[in-house]
């Protein structure tokens, strides 16, 4: 059989095969990569550019050239030497009022409030007469640049890139031997508000399981009409904006709004209850917004599994509930995985609800990174919460696929 | 989509030759504010009587305080604005990097005519604004009378309104436990004086209801949410009008300017000093004030003012008396640190 097709073709099959397959993988790339291109100049690059900024810093190497170089070997227990002097009054006097020095200023600011006047100050009164050492006109114009902790954190800056907000992010800092230290208690934020979101996201989407199982089981088990008309109501809401639904669990929430009036009315409550503007308020708005993204894939895997499934094990004398438990609920547990991941990762970066309907005890991660977007311009810092948050839940995914994955829910739903 | 593009694309051809053919031609000037109610009156008080006066005609344009469209201008050396409307800290940091021209005081006028927070090297003050302390009358029989009173739980039970951040609120702190005005920025430059005042906050913690939006505090007041609340004097003159008996307690206010700026390049730079000195005059300053309630920089235009009217603007004499000025360059410099640690204590 080989030997006939060797000797008509002249080329063996194994390679005519090979280049067969070479074709159509050159015709799949070709499908898939404006697909490829795409993802990577709207996803890739800009989410890497923005991980990239957290250890970006340009400033101080920008602005300062030939005092770090000159920094370059010292070794941080003495004053430097005149030369490092002389380096910082001929960076100092090449542009007094340049972008670059204020740039840097707010740099160094970042890591010692007063360094931003230090700086600048110095560049404009720098005035260095003819016979007198740099270091002394220095010293002149700025006592301040006998400290060594000044040139400390210079020094600390003599890299293009930097640890200091990925460590901020952190809660930690470079102490003063070079080590790293945890942040005095009341600098220390982050690594509380990153334990909260993580706590809060956790929370909302167990009750949004818990609420939106019953209601997806309900969708698959009546009737079309009946179901439709629910899965309408499901959606009205999902489709309503966002902050229409937040203003209007404030007007129902708030002191003098109709819940506590009617819990007035009914008598339970004397006083109004606080229901808005705390974490119950948050919790309720949240599970309320998030709802549909649990019953949707939920529905979608209900829909899919036979009755007949169901109908069989009672019928060989299982017990409904029994049954439900050993025979369905696996089945639907690839759609509580999905839900429950789409939730959890959603309600990670929410922003928005926490805002309007909680106090500063409800913030989570994503007020603070457009905390540093919007209000302070210190992108740096931006950049490395969301990178902390990213790498989080990264890893809660990478648990979720071990747990839960596609590879996980092949092997419960053959049974 | 298309023909409105190329529509408007047109009409921005068209705009920009006929602003270059009329800058060629005449002694334009243009001047950009912060729009709305704000450069209605400067219309009013300014534009039109600068023109009046010196023949040179202001082209009003509005921006929302966006530096990096200055920026730009002055990096590539094609600046189109003469005369523009920045608040303090963009004007120290725009100073600084060297967008804003230093300004020649000698073709201004006397620096002593002016508060002395409405001059600095590169802008006058055109107006001034407050954080007030802000009541219901309707609802409180006995006035608060400073911040003190905010802080006396027993004397108004309710909850405080504050603007959630560390500017303001830090300074009030330390102004309700005793500081005088002058000092507030000295003790809070200390260890110890940011202690003491998150000290002070902490007392009062759980009765605070921060506010974000400077809409907030009236309409909260006017709920009956709030007791009391720290807002802006203009808001709360703006519910008075509407009606509401919002009241302002001036003392311990803590006031900011608006000032007047030199993008640095432009072509038209005497006629900026010039439009800058008319604007700082007492008479349009007087003009302002009676248009909008905010305060007038120079000293001797409150003197003219209708007595009621000035009453209600900041640098009444009378307001300022126990009034604290926010200190621009102390922010620029610990803003960070100490809106960090605020919210690191406002989150526990």
């Amino acid at each position: 059989m080989s030997g006939a097709i060797e000797a008509s073709g002249g080329i063996s099959l194994k390679h005519r095969l090979r280049r067969a397959e070479r074709l159509t993988r050159l015709k799949y790339l070709g499908l898939i990569a404006p697909l490829a291109v795409f993802l990577l100049l709207t996803f890739v690059w800009p989410i890497g550019s923005l991980l990239y900024r957290s250890i970006d810093n340009p400033e101080v190497v920008g602005a300062l050239p030939r005092t770090v170089q000159a920094l370059g070997n010292w070794d941080g227990k003495d004053l430097p030497d005149d030369a490092v002097f002389d380096a910082l009054a001929a960076d100092l006097s090449v542009d007094r009022r340049s972008p670059v020095l204020a740039g840097a200023a707010k740099r160094l600011n970042m890591e010692m409030s007063g360094f931003r006047s230090l700086l600048i100050n110095t560049a404009r009164k720098l005035d260095q007469q003819p016979g007198q050492s740099a270091k002394a006109a220095i010293l002149a114009a700025e006592p301040r640049w006998g400290d060594i902790e000044i040139w400390r954190i210079v020094a600390r800056n003599r890299s293009s890139v930097t640890p200091f907000y990925l460590l901020s992010a952190l809660d930690l800092r470079i102490g003063d031997d070079g080590g790293i230290v945890r942040a005095p208690d009341d600098q220390a934020i982050y690594v509380d508000i990153l334990i909260r979101t993580l706590w809060m996201s956790v929370f909302v989407t167990f009750w949004c399981l818990l609420l939106g199982y019953p209601l997806a089981y309900l969708l698959a088990q009546v009737s079309t009409g009946a179901s439709n008309l629910l899965m309408i109501l499901v959606l009205l809401p999902f489709w309503t904006s966002i902050l229409v639904r937040v203003a209007a669990w404030i007007v129902l929430l708030q002191k003098e709004g109709p819940i506590n009036k009617a819990l007035i009315a009914l008598g339970l409550i004397n006083d109004p209850l606080q229901l808005v503007f705390n974490r119950f308020g948050v919790y309720i708005a949240m599970v309320h917004i998030l709802l549909p993204f649990v019953i949707l894939p939920l529905y979608a895997v209900m829909k899919s599994i036979p009755p007949s499934y169901m109908r069989a094990a009672i019928s060989l004398g299982c017990p409904p509930f029994k049954s439900f438990w050993k025979v369905y609920f696996p089945q639907t547990l690839p759609g509580v995985g999905a839900g429950g991941l789409l939730v959890f990762i959603l309600a990670m970066g929410y922003y928005i609800t926490p805002a309007l309907l909680g106090s500063p005890k409800e913030q989570m991660a994503s007020y603070f990174v457009a905390f540093y977007t919007n209000e302070t311009i210190n992108w740096g810092m931006a950049a490395a919460l969301s990178a902390v948050l990213l790498v989080a839940t990264l890893i809660l995914y990478v648990f979720y696929a071990r747990y839960f994955g596609p590879a996980r829910a092949k092997q419960i739903t053959p049974r | 989509m298309q023909p409105s593009k190329s529509l408007l694309a047109l009409a921005l051809a068209l705009g920009t030759t006929s602003l270059f053919a009329t800058r060629t031609l005449a002694d334009d000037l243009t001047v950009i504010s912060f729009g709305g109610a704000v450069q209605k009156a400067q219309q009013k008080a300014y534009y039109d009587a600068f023109t009046k006066e010196s023949g040179i005609n202001v082209i009003a344009g509005e921006y929302n305080g966006e530096q990096a469209k200055i920026k730009a201008m002055v990096d590539t050396r094609n600046v189109t604005w003469d005369v523009v409307e920045v608040e303090s800290a963009e004007l120290y940091r725009g100073c600084e990097e060297g967008i804003y021209q230093e300004l020649d005081y000698t073709k201004i006028g006397d620096k002593k005519d002016f508060l002395p927070k409405a001059v600095s090297e590169c802008g006058v003050g055109t107006f001034v604004w407050s954080t007030v302390l802000a009541y219901d009358g309707d609802k409180l029989k006995t006035p608060p009378a400073s911040w003190q009173d905010f802080w006396d739980v027993k004397k108004f039970p309710g909850k405080r309104g504050l603007r959630k951040g560390a500017k303001f609120t830090l300074e009030i702190a330390l102004l309700a436990d005793g500081v005088k005005p002058d000092d507030v920025y000295k003790v809070l430059a200390t260890k110890e004086g940011v202690e003491r005042a998150f000290k002070k906050l902490d007392e009062i913690k759980a009765n605070i209801q921060w506010w974000e939006a400077g809409a907030q505090p009236p309409q909260m007041l006017a709920a009956g949410d709030l007791v009391m609340s720290s807002a802006y004097n203009g808001r709360i003159a703006t519910a008075q009008s509407e009606g509401k008996n919002l009241k302002i307690v001036w003392n311990g206010s803590i006031y900011d300017a608006d000032h007047w700026a030199i993008p640095r390049g432009t072509p038209k730079l005497e006629q900026a000093y010039k439009f800058i000195a008319f604007a700082s005059r007492p008479g349009p300053q007087q003009v302002y004030s009676s248009q909008i309630t905010y305060g007038p920089t120079n000293l001797k235009a409150v003197e003219g003012l209708d007595p009621k009217r000035v009453a209600e603007l900041p640098t009444a004499p009378k307001n300022l008396e126990g009034a604290l000025a926010s200190n621009t360059q102390f922010w620029v410099e610990h803003g960070e640190e100490l809106e960090q640690r605020f919210n690191a204590w406002a989150a526990k």
